[in-house]
């Protein structure tokens, strides 16, 4: 079984001329043609060496960059139930228009992803209309109540990539204990939204100074450390395997390295918001495309969350795409639904605020971008004669201005809204397709 | 000053200042037997009150009234606010009868600046959640200028639930401004982590060294915060934290923002005694709020020299209105 499903689409017949070919793992860091024969990379030879294939077009990629597609383990497609807020083929648009060739959605939808028939029927719904590659993520209880497994072993054998409650801690530490057990038997990775309820309370922002002004109610950042010890001690003991979903604290990162360093089976994504902005925007305007779970916390988190995707402790980067109506979203902030979207916004926050300030190189980026592929035992994007063409095309010094032209979401509900950012995906191939091109991207006459 | 009053911040010193000094204008208005004067004739307020709440709605109606305007009062009883109607809904319809301002108490922090964003009315914040109070907090320091004087180096206690006050975020903002020191002190369950960066003040958890206060602000106990778990017992918290004529120094004035738990957060005896200004805070509630009024919707903009247009934009004379 393909773990990933889409709708049907040609296979591409381009050459990208000329493009400066990045793909860390693969150890190349200079300009290239890259002709895609049939869907796939057929060579990579020196700018000017290739010509484009028969009747498949050019694309200049002089001055601009070529990398691996993205593949986000994480993102919310709202389907089934949800439909107002983003489906399959708006959310992987969205993904597309952002330089995604797969992402993995997240089950807590009405109904829960809790049973084999909602997932066949997802991945059905997939094969009609999903842009790029997706999979789906089951849940780990029913109805994410906290009290009843799922049936693991049907759910992995009907495609569920693995499991998770995401949206809510799995608060019963004896819940966790049978369902690390159980899936010795049903594989597929655990994912945990770490969060002590009893201490992040009705909390709506991050515990600090910003919330002291604000009067708001804090979630500290231990709410979601002393999660990540219980959880990983609960993983060492029964040699699991687990994932921690979106990191936002330094003790967050303390507490991971920790469980690594002790040989525990634990990886851990990171979004490209709480990399790149803090509570303090808070300060600065009450906006609920602000307001996420976990929260935006301090600068001091942040730093930790760099060094964190610097040295390893963070494996990955991870969206957190969480689409919300506008009319859900407009309302008094204490009584907004947590979530931003981010699938469109990803890599050029992630360029604009760290690459270019030279915080974090755009190898080490663009690398994490794709790495949690392999978390959730998905093929890894590569750039190499006779590999499924994954790829994006990105105008690195590009500026835009977040939201001032249509978002490919369904939602708009995007914390770097109004922000100007650097770095515009201008074609992105998926799975050997076209999936999305800018409409200043003019192709070159063959 | 701003267009809106959503904050303390909004306001600095002299933007204070000249609130109180048109205050001060007004006390001779409410001294009259016809307390009222033409200055918002025609125009209409709006009270938008999504909470329960006795002194802050009726000053607010008085004010507007006493100065000519027309008004409306919007609970959230008995409103389309009980169907389901979502804030800005609301907002737009009352826009539509183009009020000049709309005031709005609301249960969410932040709610007033959401009003100002959808609406062209000046807005002012009634109380917004746990953040700002602040025509509490205008009063208060009215009260206190006309007990004390000038605030420069004065030492002010506030003494409560300061995690659940917005009187004390808009007090401590104002008492600062107004070059005060502020020490917050309270249970440790009950003090926000990280108050003294947000909002510049100090810290303490008991009352040891109270006499050191020239002013003690004491907040109101909610009842039920015993029941969240925030003190053990309301018994414990009047031990440790009531203001009783053992504890109040001569000389320190007591305040409070009302309403009173009688022999919880005061004793009795302080309540009705000589240092409490209980009462001259509700009466400066009127006159505050019809300053705050006026500045938003009549005051001339203030010249280069900013401060100074008080002299110039007195109230008009006291004629009976028609």
């Amino acid at each position: 079984m393909n773990p990933l499903t889409r709708a049907p689409a040609p296979p591409a017949d381009v050459l990208i001329a000329g493009a400066h070919v990045l793909d860390p793992r693969a150890g190349i860091d200079a300009p290239h043609d890259v002709l895609v024969r049939d869907g796939a990379i057929a060579e990579l030879g020196a700018p000017g060496s290739l010509s484009a294939p028969e009747g498949g077009e050019t694309v200049d990629g002089a001055g601009r960059h070529l990398f691996c597609a993205f593949v986000d383990p994480h993102v919310h497609l709202r389907t089934p139930g949800q439909e107002h807020k983003e489906d399959i083929a708006t959310g992987t648009a969205s993904a597309a228009a952002g330089g995604y060739c797969g992402v993995v959605g997240m089950p807590n939808t009405a109904p829960v992803v809790d049973s084999a028939p909602i997932v066949r029927s997802l991945r059905d719904a997939a094969t009609r209309d999903a842009r790029i590659p997706v999979g789906f993520m089951a849940a780990i209880t029913r109805g994410l109540e906290g009290t009843q497994l799922t049936e693991m072993a049907e759910l992995s054998d009907a495609g569920a990539l693995g499991f998770t409650d995401d949206g809510r801690p799995l608060v019963s530490a004896g819940m966790l204990r049978r369902a690390l057990q159980y899936q010795r038997l049903s594989g597929g990775v655990i994912a945990l939204h770490e969060e002590d309820p009893t201490l992040s309370g009705d909390g709506a922002m991050h515990e600090g100074e910003v919330s002291a002004l604000l009067g708001i109610g804090g979630i500290p950042s231990v709410s979601e450390s002393t999660m990540i010890a219980r959880d990983a001690a609960l993983a060492g003991y029964e040699d699991a395997r687990i994932h921690v979903q979106h990191l936002s604290a330094a003790e967050s990162v303390s507490a991971v390295a920790a469980a690594k360093a002790q040989g525990v089976r634990i990886s851990a994504e990171a979004s490209p918001h709480h990399l790149t902005l803090t509570h303090l925007a808070l300060r600065e305007r009450l906006d609920t495309r602000l307001k996420m779970n976990p929260p935006l916390r301090a600068e001091t988190d942040r730093l930790a969350l760099i060094e964190g995707l610097r040295d390893g402790t963070i494996d990955c980067i991870a969206t957190d795409h969480a689409p919300h109506a506008r009319s859900e979203k407009e309302v008094p902030f204490e009584e907004a639904p947590m979530g931003t979207t981010g699938l469109e916004t990803a890599f050029a926050a992630l360029h604009t605020e760290l690459v270019q300030p030279g915080v974090l190189p755009l190898a080490l980026v663009v690398e994490r971008l794709s790495d949690g592929a392999a978390l959730l035992g998905l093929p890894t994007p590569r750039i190499e004669a006779g590999a499924p063409a994954d790829l994006c095309l990105v105008d690195l010094e590009a500026a835009w201005q977040v939201g001032e032209e249509p978002y490919a979401s369904r939602s708009e509900n995007c914390c770097f809204a109004g922000r100007t950012l650097h770095g515009r995906v201008l074609l992105t191939v998926a799975a050997g397709s076209i999936a999305h091109r800018d409409r200043s991207l003019q192709p070159v006459a063959a | 000053m701003t267009r809106h009053l959503l904050s303390i911040e909004d306001l600095d010193r002299a933007g204070i200042e000249r609130i109180l000094d048109r205050a001060a204008s007004f006390a001779e208005v409410s001294g009259r037997e016809i307390k009222q004067v033409p200055a918002l004739r025609g125009r209409t307020v709006v009270n938008l009150f999504y909470e329960a709440s006795t002194r802050t709605s009726s000053s607010f109606e008085l004010a507007a009234k006493r100065l000519s305007a027309t008004t409306v009062s919007i609970r959230s009883s008995g409103s389309s606010v009980d169907k389901g109607e979502s804030l800005k809904d609301t907002v737009q319809t009352l826009t539509a009868y183009d009020p000049a301002a709309i005031v709005i108490r609301s249960p969410n922090v932040g709610a007033a600046a959401l009003v100002a964003r959808w609406s062209r009315a000046a807005v002012i914040n009634a109380g917004d959640g746990k953040h700002e109070h602040p025509t509490q907090a205008l009063l208060d320091v009215y009260t206190l200028r006309e007990r004390i004087g000038a605030l420069d180096g004065k030492r002010i206690w506030i003494v409560g639930d300061v995690l659940h006050s917005r009187v004390a975020r808009s007090n401590v903002l104002a008492f600062r401004a107004l070059g005060a020191e502020v020490t917050v002190c309270g249970p440790p369950t009950l003090i926000p982590r990280d108050i003294e960066a947000a909002l510049g003040c100090a810290v303490t958890y008991t009352l040891d060294d109270l006499a050191e206060a020239d002013v003690v602000y004491a907040l109101r106990m909610q009842r039920e915060r015993m029941s969240e778990a925030f003190v053990p017992s309301l018994r414990e918290y009047a031990a440790r934290y009531q203001i009783n004529s053992a504890r109040l120094q001569p000389g320190q004035v007591l305040m409070h923002p009302g309403p009173v738990n009688r022999g919880l957060e005061l004793s009795p005896d302080v309540i009705d005694g000589p240092q409490a200004t209980i009462t001259a805070q509700v009466e400066a509630g009127v006159i505050v709020r019809m300053a705050v009024l006026y500045e938003l919707l009549a005051a001339p903009a203030s010249g280069p020299d900013g401060a100074d247009g008080v002299a110039a934009t007195e109230p008009e004379p006291a004629e009976a209105p028609a």
